[in-house]
């Protein structure tokens, strides 16, 4: 890590709670872009936004998916907003043991939101005409720290999940094979 | 691969417990699209007119519609259709919210429910593990609190469920399936009921695929923006800032409950405000003495509304979240404000309490009230006495809560009440039927015309979905009487076919429609609703919101390349007025088949003015003509061949109504 300081576009979607009307718009969007080919199948249980919605007490919170966590927080913490109680994990962008947001339905695999990459606005905001989600770019002057990619995280679940040796075998075993 | 569609369908025998999964024809999907079209296939071939609505063998199916889980935004409304007791014909109504598209991403298109369980049960379905639970401690509770316990039981807030309340558990024919912000009326709660169903919770995982992703995806992401932007869909009575016309046009309940008629003013419906004061009582220490102060308080508490909620992949906000005085938090169905105009009360606060009651005991707000009425008439009649409703209160309120318990529970006059306005003045008697205003059994929007209205009295009087709501919507209510408005109307009006433009230009205000434009008029807005329920769209966002404005954010034109684009079958405008008209015919055929004949064709009692029973009978003939059926009603031997249905044309011949 070189601990230098660089000029860096930090990419921003606001949320407004109060306007979102929960249609989940953003997570029929996420999926489909991230499907391959792109929007070629949609599941928001693989979006990487996901609406934590509690009808009858009027919550209603858009959630990107943040860092994969190997373990679960220890204790928990409720918040009171208004007079709303929100659950113990509604503001936790985490993959976490502990509930299955953010993971891949079939393998379990984590998620991260990667701000929809190569699109000039991310497909949430895009969709998302209620004016929940809003789009910003600024800089800011940051430390220069590598960001792990896509496979980097997959492998680090594996690695949290399986242990070194068996997913070293198995990589082995996959690679031989192709 | 299938496009749009999952290919199965799942079958649950509630007598023996037993769930399989279903592949489907793909032929059907091009037949009949899927949705409402294809549960009337099934009803047709499995459901026999000799099958009794609450037999085992009746069906009960919730459709998903074909293009729920793509990303069409507003394809959310879920198709419940099955054999109704009331009727003994065929009913479908629908719900939107969530349910569909989850049932998609479970891996199902239809989930197709027969036999009956011996004790309440709730099915639960996760993918392919799919498990009928015990719904002993379910029993009694509201929807809503079904859903929240289902949910804290299975440890998944995602589930999406759709329960009866009481009311469908007594069989009460008014009663809802509800699901989330919504529900599905017309008696359908009642068949779930008389299975022994409490509940279904879905919740799915898996992709749907479409076959041209990024050409669909583009027209998606417009029409995101353009159902945003469009005043005129979603639930427009809710934001409208005029009720005048409906509070003077719908024969109002809230007459007979001593509520006031025409109460509706400006000021009223800006504010829409419950507002409750009320005196609160404490003691204090009067100065650090020994004395004890009695102070008296008046406390405010005033209703607010929280937001306008939105269903699976809408931007529109149609079901209003209300906080009611005394932590009280009421969701209002999308066309509530409808009941709530029917209630007619100059004191808010009872009209939302009447709502309340009604969606706490899943009750469907048109047919109750309805029934409401009925019996306050038939007390002012004379007809029912302090015998039939012993403590009967003074009060209007008090009534309607009273009349409300009773039907929920099927208790004293409630149990006739259950059964709808029109087999309750059969039992009751002593005049009462002529305080019935339903045409084939099943209450109408009791709307008070000067005039006999052409279109309004064959959608009445010939509507497969037995209620004209569910079935105008394309064409406008009433003529523009500026000729230049008229004429811009018609230039932007993308929805219609040509024909109907010019029948629109030439329509002055106070003149009735040509009977030839009637006909095609009727027919064009019950194929739109069919064609929205075999793909699953919300009629808010299409066949309903035609008729004011002209401008609905999906309509002929363009639902099909929506249609194409999704699922890779060739359609064009054509072809889905082809399918939906086919839909139709199954409906037709099935009722047909269940007894109905010319004879049960009628506007309800009081609908407009003085009876015009000869013109009637012509425009009847002249529907019929139109739609290729005979002079009974039934459709015709070339009609039924020509749509690839010959198979209905066999039974019915076999059966001797096709003679
Ligand atoms: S698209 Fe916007 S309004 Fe809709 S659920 Fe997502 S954040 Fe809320
Ligand atoms: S920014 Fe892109 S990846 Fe992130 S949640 Fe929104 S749509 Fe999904
Ligand atoms: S238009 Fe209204 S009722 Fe229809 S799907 Fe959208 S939000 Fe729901």
């Amino acid at each position: 890590m070189s601990g230098q300081a660089k000029k860096k576009i930090v990419k921003e979607i606001k949320v407004d709670v109060e306007k979102c009307i929960g249609c989940r718009a953003c997570e029929v969007a996420c999926s489909g872009f991230h499907a391959s080919p792109k929007y070629s199948s949609f599941n928001p249980a693989r979006s990487r936004i996901r609406v934590v919605l509690d009808l009858p007490s009027d919550v209603y919170v858009p959630l990107r998916a943040g860092e994969y966590t190997a373990a679960e927080c220890t204790g928990r913490q409720t918040f009171r907003i208004n007079g709303k109680n929100y659950s113990e994990c509604s503001f936790c962008p985490a993959s976490c043991p502990s509930r299955d947001l953010f993971k891949e339905p079939d393998s379990g695999l984590p998620l991260k939101c990667d701000m929809c990459e190569d699109e000039k606005i991310p497909m949430c905001v895009q969709v998302c005409r209620p004016g929940a989600l809003t789009y910003e770019e600024r800089e800011e002057e940051r430390d220069d720290e590598p960001t792990p990619g896509e496979v980097e995280i997959g492998l680090q679940a594996l690695l949290h999940r399986h242990g070194a040796q068996k997913v070293k075998d198995t990589f082995a075993r996959l690679s031989q094979g192709e | 691969m299938r496009y749009a569609e999952t290919g199965f369908d799942l079958e649950v025998d509630l007598t023996r417990g037993n769930i399989e999964r279903v592949a489907t024809a793909p032929e059907l999907t091009a037949l009949h699209l899927g949705g409402e079209g294809a549960a009337a296939k099934e009803l047709w071939d499995r459901v026999p007119p000799e099958v009794d609505p609450f037999s085992p063998r009746n069906l009960l199916i919730f459709s998903a519609g074909l293009l729920h889980g793509t990303p069409v935004p507003g394809a959310n409304r879920t198709c419940v259709s099955t054999i109704s007791p009331q009727t003994n014909l065929y009913v479908t109504s629908g719900f939107t919210g969530f349910f569909g598209p989850e049932l998609k991403h479970a891996g199902y298109d239809r989930i197709i429910i027969r036999g009956k369980s011996p004790s309440p049960v709730y099915l639960h379905i996760r993918n392919d593990k799919v498990e009928l639970r015990d719904a002993t401690h379910l029993v009694g509770k509201s929807a809503l609190e079904t859903s929240a316990l289902i949910k804290d039981e299975m440890k998944e807030a995602k589930l999406q469920v759709a329960a009866i309340g009481l009311a469908g558990e007594n069989r009460v024919c008014q009663a809802t399936i509800d699901h989330a912000n919504t529900s599905a009326s017309r008696g359908v709660g009642v068949v779930m009921g008389d299975k022994g169903l409490k509940a279904i919770a879905v919740r799915g995982t898996k992709d749907i695929n479409v076959a041209r992703p990024a050409e669909l995806f583009e027209r998606c992401n417009a029409m995101y923006q353009e159902i945003y932007d469009n005043p005129r869909c979603g639930d427009a009575f809710l934001s409208e800032a005029d009720d005048s016309w409906q509070v003077k046009n719908i024969a109002a309940a809230g007459g007979a409950l001593g509520g006031v008629k025409g109460f509706w003013t400006k000021e009223l419906q800006d504010e829409w405000t419950v507002r409750v004061e009320s005196e609160h009582m404490h003691f204090q220490w009067e100065n650090y003495s020994q004395q004890m102060e009695e102070v008296h308080e008046t406390v405010v508490d005033e209703s607010k509304r929280l937001r306008g909620t939105g269903c699976f992949n809408c931007t529109k906000n149609c079901h209003e979240a209300v906080y009611l005085p005394g932590q009280r938090q009421y969701f209002l169905k999308s066309y509530s404000k409808l009941a709530y105009a029917t209630a007619a009360y100059a004191d808010l606060k009872i009209n939302y309490d009447v709502l309340f009651g009604m969606q706490e005991y899943g009750l469907d707000e048109s047919a109750t009230l309805q029934a409401v009425s009925f019996a306050l008439e038939l007390r002012q009649a004379g007809i029912l006495t302090d015998a039939e409703l012993p403590d009967f209160p003074a009060d209007g309120p008090g009534r309607c809560g009273y009349l409300l318990e009773k039907i929920a529970t099927r208790q004293g006059i409630g149990d006739a009440l259950a059964d709808g306005v029109h087999l309750a003045a059969a039992r009751i008697g002593k005049g009462a039927e002529a305080f019935d205003r339903s045409v084939k059994k099943i209450e109408q929007l009791p709307l008070n015309e000067e005039q006999l209205d052409y279109p309004h009295f064959l959608m009445y009087a010939t509507g497969a979905k037995m209620g004209i709501t569910q079935i105008e919507g394309s064409f406008p209510q009433f003529p523009i009487a500026d000729k230049q408005q008229r004429a811009a109307f018609v230039a932007a009006w993308d929805a219609a076919p040509e024909r109907f433009k010019i029948w629109f230009l030439e329509w002055e205000p106070g003149a009735q429609l040509p009977v030839e434009a009637a006909v095609d008029i009727a027919d064009w807005n019950e194929a739109m609703h069919s064609a929205d329920d075999a793909i699953g769209i919300c009629p808010l966002l299409s066949s309903f919101r035609g008729q004011f404005g002209g401008r609905p954010p999906y309509h002929l034109h363009n639902l099909p390349a929506f249609i194409t684009l999704a699922t890779g079958l060739e359609l064009d405008a054509e072809g889905l007025l082809e399918i939906a008209k086919r839909n139709r015919l199954l409906v037709r055929a099935i009722n047909a088949r269940r007894g109905v004949t010319r004879g049960d064709e009628q506007a309800p009692a009081g609908l407009y003015g003085k009876g015009e029973p000869e013109t009637e009978q012509r425009l009847l003939d002249a529907y019929y003509a139109f739609r290729g059926w005979n002079g009974d009603g039934v459709p015709s031997a070339e009609t039924l061949d020509g749509l690839g249905l010959r198979y209905v044309r066999e039974d019915l011949a076999q059966r001797g109504i096709l003679k």
